[in-house]
């Protein structure tokens, strides 16, 4: 069990990370919405190291929303997949490291993503590809925003999830209040209303992060709403 | 004899018990065919419902596993639909499957346009390394699809009602010559074969008989050429002119002509019955022979 202290160390540490890529010590929220959650499920929930990024067995988390990867890079930095040397270079000609990362160029990374409403589709298509194969283990994450849930393919597969009962897929949902129309009623409700297991926390708190990341849900695909600072505050 | 589309559920549930990496996606068209494979494997027939986004994202996810996605439905909603999903899911992921698609070009006339899809090869070439086999009878279908199966490339098969007398050997990549003459060369495509075979009666044409479209078999069209006159008249059973930019740089280093025949472009907004349809786009042996006569000139006449 971690305390916050710790978490707030790794924390400075992986600002120093994406300082690498924008050259900027200061980051605003927008840039790190992802961070705390990133770090929780690559520092205490997924299974998947460097040596298992190619393992049938290992975690998938697949990077939906891939606009603003730096703190995604910082993390995988932080955990060995890519040298801290090719920080600098982000978005650069002979880079591996674009504004939206490609699968094709960095280890550990799952999925391209850049195009909103992907992700959480070609998640779902993993989970019921490892049930296939017998593959028991491997959880399935996929990390989503809340403007992102407007595109209509993240629906058709919230739609199906929750009637198939794919309990090896977890949507993480980082919600800074930036879907143009708003989620009337909340966004777990969507979840909620397909079958699924929610949960609803603090997107700054690692501790209910790991809390919500961690809750069983039998039978169930399980979706995380982790709030954090509005987009335009 | 049964249906291409027939064919692909009867040959589909047969490689579905002999390969455990094979999994089929379907958003409802086709599930009741399928339904004794359903049963018999679960987990690798999935139908999503009538959710065309998320089927190819899920063919896409299967294949990140390991799998080999058989993913079906019409041709409208297989491509046209969600066409960036094809592009991103399989292409930009670096991934395969095997796209199957029925409807065609106008299957289903009395349908309407919504069903129609003339457009899907073209649209299809705007994308890098898809292989593209347009059978022209149920048992090349059958040929074709156990040849795919196997593989990790991306590649879609268009299935139709139009259908040809009796199927050729196919090999999935060549065109195959089926006359031989010295006035110029047709190439026809899948189900437009019985048909051009009857609209270049009696012309001293070389046929080649095309079920493989992409990649394009260039040096089978440079070899039929031969050392006659360069004129190469294609007969597509989807938009006209989809190859004719292949033959043309099939025949870069020759001075050449090219006549593209196929669907037009123009919306007809009628119903009816498919031969009323080729009819209008003049694929018909009738107008057929009277545009392909005119382009090849008096010599193509023995």
């Amino acid at each position: 069990m971690h305390d916050t202290a710790p978490d707030r160390r790794d924390l400075g540490r992986l600002t120093a990370l994406m300082a690498l890529m924008t050259g900027d010590e200061k980051h605003g929220p927008a840039a790190t919405s992802t961070l705390d959650a990133l770090w929780v499920l690559y520092d205490r929930v997924l299974r998947v190291t460097p040596e298992t990024a190619d393992s049938p067995e290992r975690d998938r988390f697949l990077l939906s929303k891939g606009h603003g990867p730096m703190a995604y890079y910082a993390v995988l930095a932080a955990k060995g997949f890519i040298d801290e040397e090719v920080l600098a270079g982000f978005g650069s000609y002979d880079s591996p490291l674009g504004h939206h990362p490609d699968r094709m160029l960095v280890p550990g990374v799952e999925i391209g993503s850049g195009s909103l409403g992907h992700g959480l589709p070609l998640a779902v298509g993993t989970a019921l590809g490892l049930r296939a194969q017998g593959l028991d283990t491997p959880r399935v994450w996929v990390l989503i925003g809340d403007a992102e849930l407007d595109e209509g393919s993240n629906h058709e597969a919230i739609a199906f999830a929750g009637p198939a009962g794919l309990d090896r897929l977890h949507t993480l949902v980082i919600d800074n209040a930036s879907a143009t129309h708003g989620w009337p009623g909340g966004i777990a409700t969507r979840f909620a209303a397909a079958g699924w297991s929610t949960a609803s926390v603090d997107g700054r708190d690692p501790q209910a992060l790991y809390s919500a990341f961690t809750a069983p849900h039998p039978g169930r695909p399980h979706a995380v709403v982790a709030r954090v600072e509005p987009r335009t505050a | 004899m049964d249906t291409m589309r027939e064919r692909f559920i009867s040959s589909t549930t047969r490689l579905l018990a002999e390969d455990p990496r094979l999994a089929l996606v379907l958003a409802d068209i086709s599930a009741e065919g399928f339904r004794p494979a359903a049963r018999a494997h679960p987990d690798r027939v999935i139908n999503v419902g009538i959710r065309e986004q998320l089927m190819i994202g899920v063919g896409g996810g299967l294949a990140l596993t390991g799998l080999r996605p058989v993913v079906h439905t019409f041709a409208s909603f297989l491509l046209e639909r969600p066409f960036e999903q094809v592009k991103l899911d399989f292409g930009h992921q670096g991934v395969g499957g095997v796209l199957v698609s029925v409807g065609a070009s106008y299957d289903w006339p009395a349908g309407g346009f919504t069903h129609m899809a003339p457009g899907d090869v073209a649209l299809l070439d705007t994308l890098d390394d898809w292989t593209v086999h347009v059978p022209g009878h149920p048992d090349e279908a059958e040929a074709l699809l156990r040849r795919a199966a196997p593989g990790d490339d991306r590649v879609y098969v268009r299935l139709s009602l139009q259908s040809n007398e009796h199927g050729w050997p196919v090999d999935g990549a060549r065109f195959l010559t089926v006359r031989e003459g010295r006035s110029g060369v047709v190439v026809a495509v899948g189900p437009m074969m019985d048909h051009v075979m009857a609209a270049t009666e009696g012309m001293d044409v070389t046929v080649l008989y095309a079920t493989t479209v992409r990649p394009f078999d260039a040096a089978g069209v440079r070899r039929a050429v031969g050392h006659g006159p360069a004129d190469v008249v294609v007969v597509e059973p989807y938009l006209a002119g989809t190859s004719t930019a292949a033959v043309n740089d099939a025949l870069a280093d020759v001075p050449h002509r090219v006549l593209g025949l196929g669907v037009a472009r123009r919306e007809i907004r009628r119903y009816g019955r498919m031969e009323e349809h080729l009819a209008a786009h003049g694929l018909d042996p009738a107008g057929l022979r009277g545009r392909i006569g005119r382009f090849l000139g008096a010599g193509a006449s023995r």
